[in-house]
């Protein structure tokens, strides 16, 4: 089985969007790739750790992203060419690395991918780092379907080089978790030798040491540089134009918005009057050819995710070629033709397009239509929940039960990961969590609520966080909760991987992106080592768990920690694996009536769990129950029976 | 061995509950289309997929050009549900008086419908649904085949096999010996094989006709 990555030259494949980037990287001869998992973008990471061997590639997960970028910019600055990859708000956490880099300038070709979410389909925020191309002064490159996606990815390394400065490359899920045919090129032969020298003179970009200073001086060299950049988007072959000579109205689009609008366009069979220029070089705008364009017609609409970006930068650009070009009318964020919030698709694109061109798309009859609606009334939602055997349905059973005996109404700040579904839906985890912002802010946060008592606000804090959540952003927190004595029960639900993005290995795993051995760094160390008091428990355990909680609640003027550790149901070590076979005993259960309320099925809420509605009885459904036994414990008629699972 | 397609382009959805095996399912009926020589375009949202939420690929396939990777509403002409209200609450979206369905009939209740906030409609309701609003529909028991194979998840693989039995799509048990070569490991590949002519062999040739 050969991987799909290394398809020889000129074969046609189905990639994955961040498998098409991926893929252009090593046709660029990339040596060093870095970030931090985050959907969408962190298949682009796992395909090339798959590859590493093959193509020569240092692959690493780093701790968070903005050391991620600093690892990718050593190597550029020693010559190699290198990547790193991270989702939308994750620029913001490299930023102000960014700022600098950008400013210093860099050596090697580096490209820096960010992958949006708008819509915030995996995410909880729907952040634009399109901004920080413009902020920071570096170029934008936006791929508009999946050959593009490998093709500006390669691209985009030479025009690094070319201006000696670092190239974002922005994607969205929609691209990322997308897949379409991509005709591979050719990987290079050759690998590069890394060579550091920085004995040169300040200004020397390629022999000098790598320094933002002489600021003013240098910042007017990456302004130089962009400009160097435009005069090569002007001559791109990424940015096309698609209709006729003369359109009644020109759509200027970017990114996956490209094929919404281009499949409107079909659609509404409206070829002959209304054109495309899509921009794949994005910023900064190639001024030149839009005026070549924007002269075509009077009437623009700007197709974009999520905010008015590309809107914007047409808008000022346009103001000022208003002599050559005319009075242009323009729709998009800014006239509400499109809402600023939330993903586009085909339909908004050509709903927005059918009222302006005044067609209509053929709809079906109205007798199906209100079958139609008779079916929908009938659909149950299918909300998200904790998987079956999920460590962290036990963990918050336990949490919530100590808060509810503590009876002073305790506060707990979520973090980021699958158990931040505890806060975003009430009916999940128990409605424990009360507060969720980025990563590592729950302790933050909770450092910052313990420290109102004098003000009146005396409840017991907790916070919570994931495994690579705490080593990602946490650590200062918790260095500033104990430093300052905020009385805090901080948890870590240790789940073994960072497994909401789908078990990349991070510093507490004694394993490397691509699977060699490496040391863990340990978080019970880490804590104890700040000074806390620090206590280890299984969330399986809800007896031990409980007595722990119930303790620290009541020792007052410190912070204390405790490490929940319990593997991912879904980890690899676990899928498929029962530790115990689960059997309601139908004599034992009293079902409706029970003076239990049915607690198993209507509050602990394990989709393995469910109703028998004919015998009125709790049931295991076995195929998808993971055996982990907690609601062993939870059935007050001890009628939920666990035994061993035998072999598997 | 380029064949021709139903409809250009051919809009299917693969629809499922997370864990079931949804995306997989996407891919390897993609790579048997691109083998054959057309252009496929798939989008799909994962993440958070497999928290138990409804998840949904959809699959375009053409026989030239690069498509939304979303299909715009009531534009399925195929709807493959791995779980069989999940068809249902896809074909109320994306479905019209042509589309053609195809569900496992092995219900997985919504967490709503555990906890008695809402009921759930029987196998017999669903079915009226789907004659209803669908032109061709067929349901099977996809699950107890797999299980009895010893994996539950392989009831992904036993609908495509059935798929190739409606001929709804140029895909034949070939196609994908040839993809799964590429994509499973060689130890999986019997067990693979055996789901796919299963659940070929479950297709009567007597598609419900509206």
């Amino acid at each position: 089985m050969m991987n799909k990555l290394l398809s020889p030259a000129k074969t046609e494949v189905l990639f994955m969007g961040n498998e098409a980037i991926a893929r252009g990287a090593l046709e660029a001869g990339v040596s060093v790739v870095s970030g931090y998992p985050g959907t969408p973008s962190s298949e682009v990471i796992e395909r090339l750790s798959e590859v590493a061997h093959e193509r020569n590639l240092y692959v690493e997960w780093s701790t968070n992203e903005k050391v991620a970028l600093e690892v990718a910019a050593a190597a550029s600055f020693s010559g190699l060419r290198s990547m790193c990859v991270m989702k939308q708000n994750g620029v913001n956490v490299a930023s102000d690395f960014l700022l600098h880099l950008s400013s210093s300038g860099t050596r090697g070709g580096i490209v820096l991918v960010e992958c949006e979410d708008p819509g915030a389909l995996s995410s909880v925020n729907e952040g634009e780092s399109r901004y920080f191309a413009r902020m920071l002064e570096i170029p934008l490159l936006e791929p508009a379907n999946f050959q593009e996606a490998k093709d500006l990815t390669k691209w985009a390394f030479e025009l690094s080089e070319k201006i000696r400065n670092v190239v974002m490359l922005r994607s969205v899920t929609r691209m990322s978790h997308a897949s379409g045919n991509v005709i591979c090129g050719k990987l290079p032969q050759k690998f590069r030798t890394a060579r550091f020298i920085s004995d040169g003179p300040v200004m020397d970009p390629l022999r000098g040491p790598v320094v933002s200073t002489p600021v003013v001086i240098k910042h007017g060299l990456q302004q130089k540089k962009l400009e160097t950049a435009v005069a090569l988007f002007e001559q791109s072959p990424f940015n096309e134009y698609y209709g006729p000579k003369r359109p009644e109205l020109l759509i200027v689009t970017s990114s996956a918005c490209f094929l919404y609008s281009r499949e409107a366009v079909e659609i509404l069979s409206l070829q002959k009057r209304v054109g495309i220029l899509k921009l794949s070089c994005t910023w900064p705008l190639p001024v030149k050819l839009l005026k070549k364009y924007l002269r075509l017609t009077d009437k623009v609409m700007i197709v974009e995710e999520v905010l008015p970006f590309l809107e914007e930068n047409v808008k000022v650009a346009a103001m000022d070629m208003i002599r050559d070009t005319g009075i242009k009318t323009f729709y998009g964020k800014m006239d509400k033709t499109f809402p600023s919030a939330g993903e586009l698709n085909p339909e908004i694109v050509m709903k927005a397009l059918g009222r302006m061109m005044k067609v209509r798309p053929r709809s079906p009859h109205a007798g199906y239509l209100r079958e139609v609606q008779k079916v929908a009334s009938k659909i149950a939602p299918r909300a998200q929940t904790f998987c079956p055997g999920c460590p962290h349905r036990a963990s918050f059973w336990n949490i919530n039960t100590a808060l509810k005996l503590d009876g002073r109404e305790g506060i707990v700040c979520g973090d980021i990961g699958c158990y931040a579904m505890a806060s975003l839906w009430p009916e999940i985890g128990f409605h424990t969590v009360r507060t969720l912002h980025s990563m590592g802010s729950g302790t933050g946060l909770a450092s910052g609520f313990a420290k109102l008592s004098a003000f009146g606000l005396d409840k017991p804090v907790m916070a919570v966080c994931g495994d690579s959540t705490f080593y990602h952003a946490v650590i200062p927190a918790l260095i500033n909760a104990q430093h300052n004595k905020a009385d805090i029960t901080f948890i870590v639900l240790d789940n073994a991987g960072t497994a909401m993005t789908g078990f990349q290995p991070h510093p507490g795993i004694n394993e490397s992106a691509i699977g060699e051995p490496l040391p863990s760094v340990d978080i019970e160390a880490i804590c104890k080592a700040i000074g806390a008091r620090v206590a280890v428990s299984d969330p399986f355990d809800l007896e031990e768990t409980n007595r722990i909680l119930t303790s620290f609640m009541a020792e007052r003027g410190s912070m204390k920690v405790l490490i929940l550790r319990q593997a991912c149901a879904l980890s690899p070590e676990k899928k498929g694996k029962k530790q115990y076979r689960m059997k309601v005993d139908e004599e034992l259960c009293l079902g409706d009536q029970c003076g239990c309320n049915r607690l198993c099925t209507r509050i602990f809420r394990c989709p393995a769990l469910t109703w028998d509605r004919k015998k009125k009885k709790a049931v295991i459904d076995d195929v998808i129950c993971a055996g982990c036994g907690v609601c062993h414990f939870i059935c007050p008629q001890k009628a939920i029976i666990k035994t061993e699972a035998a072999g598997k | 061995m380029k064949t021709t397609l139903p409809k250009e382009p051919t809009n299917m959805i693969i629809t499922g509950v997370g864990g079931q095996g949804n995306v997989m399912a996407s891919r390897v009926l993609a790579g048997m289309l691109v083998n054959a020589g057309f252009v496929v375009t798939i989008g799909e949202t994962f993440g958070m997929s497999q928290r138990g939420g409804s998840v949904m690929s959809h699959l375009r396939v053409s026989s030239s050009s690069v498509l939304s990777p979303q299909i715009p509403q009531g534009m399925a002409d195929i709807v493959i549900a791995l779980e069989p209200v999940e068809a249902l609450r896809v074909l109320v979206k994306y479905g019209n008086p042509d589309v053609a369905v195809l569900a496992n009939s092995r219900m997985v209740y919504p967490m709503g419908v555990i906890t008695g906030e809402f009921t759930y409609p029987t196998m017999e309701e669903v079915q009226s649904m789907f004659e209803k609003i669908s032109a061709k529909n067929w349901m099977i028991d996809a699950t107890s085949v797999a299980v009895d194979l010893d994996n539950p998840v392989l009831s992904n693989i036993v609908m495509i096999g059935a798929l190739a039995g409606t001929s709804l799509l140029p895909i034949d048990r070939r196609a994908f010996e040839k993809e799964i070569v590429k994509t499973i490991p060689a130890g999986k590949r019997e067990v693979n094989l055996k789901a796919f002519d299963a659940g070929a062999k479950m297709i009567e040739p007597r598609p419900v006709a509206r």
